[in-house]
């Protein structure tokens, strides 16, 4: 009976792993569906955090430098983002951008959302000097496993310009924060 | 215990089906994969390379990413004061690192060539085929210290030999040396090149190579500054200096103003004002440049 079960599943099964995400990153995404994907691999259920919403990771060493660029001085370009409030509704639009991409979607099928948006609206404010400290991993550690190759982070870079460009953040105040970007290449792409 | 063996069984069937299936995605990704930045492919000189519209750049055409092919053709023309320039070709990129394209330039004499001797619109024709290969850097990540970086040659065959011959021109084919760097400093929405180039061309090779005053290659410079106005639009001027080989005739440095528009991913437009000095005894010749470049 079990053994037949598991062989009607194996189209699902075939899918899933065929899904480059799946293989980049653990913990696998909420089954969406009737199947337990969790106790079919005999996992634990990763528990979101009843407060934030997030799902538990392993430790790590917190620093602000691990934001990956020398903030702005001054409150200009703060201003220009429109703030934490600005910077909210830039990340919230872009992950909505990053995940409506053909280009890119698959990169964060795996990904938990809610700490995807905290730690970018957080970089992005440590950056841009809105206030903000930053608590994610280093650049290298947050994208080791996402296999990430120039071409999807260009349309990471079109996705955050396209959202920058609704907000109405000047054409100049977008590429002065790009530049404190543009050098983390070398840590985020890995192939 | 058959609950186990079946998890097992899950565990083996996911790890034999990812080791098999891991690449299949990268092999079902287009070749033209298109993922270029827009305008980081730059517009194409009048020789077929990847630049500006005079000074050729370390950018490598097409819209390719790292690990794509693109494509990218052009056709541009320069209506001078008493000539007309017209100049089109193709080019092939690989993996954003090596560029080899063609070009063929038309330069009609118009009436100047009743007075030159060669009749009415006698036009001198020049096939260039131009090699390039990015040795380090990139145009817009890494640090701004480190500029795309490129090295390539301009391979140049006059089809008017005899005339350029008359005209005391040394050789009717000739070859270019060429190395640029280029950087899109983007904190100030800037973009610099700097490229040197050996050469012996006379007007860009349309007048033949070498000359009774000067036979060798010459070391000259050619830049451009340009101005990211706009996601679509750069605005920019550029200055390209020139052996002056023919005793006949004398030629200076070309120059221009630009404006570049990408209408799409796939187009750009370019509008300048072109200053390419005398020609053949000629006054200075000044007039309006428009190119359009289609790219994938």
């Amino acid at each position: 009976m079990l053994k037949n079960r598991s062989l009607n599943l194996w189209p699902i099964a075939l899918l899933l792993v065929a899904t480059p995400a799946f293989a980049q990153q653990a913990p696998a995404p909420a089954p969406s569906g009737s199947v337990d994907w969790f106790a079919e691999f005999g996992v634990p259920k990763p528990q979101r955090d009843p407060i934030t919403g997030e799902l538990p990771v392993k430790p790590y060493a917190q620093a602000d430098a691990n934001a990956g660029a020398v903030p702005f001085s001054g409150d200009a370009m703060a201003r220009a983002f429109g703030g934490q409030p600005g910077l909210h509704r830039l990340v919230d639009r872009s992950v909505q951008l990053y995940d409506a991409d053909p280009a890119i979607k698959g990169i964060f099928a795996a990904t938990d959302h809610v700490r995807l948006r905290r730690l970018l609206f957080e970089q992005f404010c440590h950056i841009l000097n809105a206030g903000c400290h930053y608590s994610g991993r280093t650049m290298r550690e947050a994208h080791s496993q996402l296999g990430l190759r120039s071409r999807e982070l260009n349309a990471l870079v079109v996705d955050l310009q396209r959202a920058m460009t609704e907000s109405q953040i000047p054409f100049a105040a977008q590429n002065r924060f790009l530049a404190k970007l543009a050098p983390m290449k070398h840590d985020v792409v890995t192939r | 215990m058959v609950v186990c063996l079946s998890r097992v069984r899950h565990w083996v069937i996911a790890a034999v089906l990812a080791v098999l299936l891991a690449p299949a995605p990268v092999l079902a990704d287009p070749v033209i994969d298109g993922g270029k930045l827009l305008l980081t492919n730059a517009v194409t000189t009048i020789e077929g390379s990847a630049g500006g519209g005079l000074s050729s750049w370390a950018t490598i055409p097409g819209m390719e990413t790292d690990h794509g092919v693109g494509l990218s053709g052009f056709a541009t023309g320069l209506a001078l004061r008493d000539f007309r320039l017209e100049a089109h070709g193709v080019a092939l990129a690989l993996h954003d690192r090596v560029a080899i394209s063609y070009a063929r330039q038309n330069f009609d004499t118009l009436s100047a060539g009743i007075a030159l001797g060669l009749g009415h619109g006698y036009t001198f024709q020049q096939d260039i085929v131009a090699a390039r290969v990015r040795l380090a850097g990139d145009l817009v990540y890494g640090p701004d210290w480190l500029p795309a970086i490129s090295i390539g040659a301009d391979f140049k065959h006059n089809l008017n030999g005899a005339v350029v011959r008359l005209v005391g021109a040394q050789q009717s084919a000739g070859s270019d040396l060429v190395i640029s760097a280029t950087k899109l400093l983007l904190a100030h929405s800037v973009l610099i090149d700097t490229t040197f180039r050996l050469t012996k061309a006379n007007q860009f090779g349309l007048l033949g190579f070498g000359g009774d005053r000067s036979t060798a290659r010459h070391g000259e410079f050619e830049g451009a500054i340009g101005y990211q106005l706009a996601r679509r639009l750069v605005i920019g001027g550029e200055w390209r200096s020139r052996p002056d080989n023919l005793g006949f005739a004398r030629e200076t440095a070309a120059h221009d103003l630009f404006a570049a528009w990408a209408v799409g991913r796939h187009a750009t437009l370019t509008a300048a004002w072109v200053d390419i000095g005398p020609v053949a005894t000629f006054r200075p010749q000044r007039g309006a440049y428009l190119s359009v470049q289609l790219a994938c």
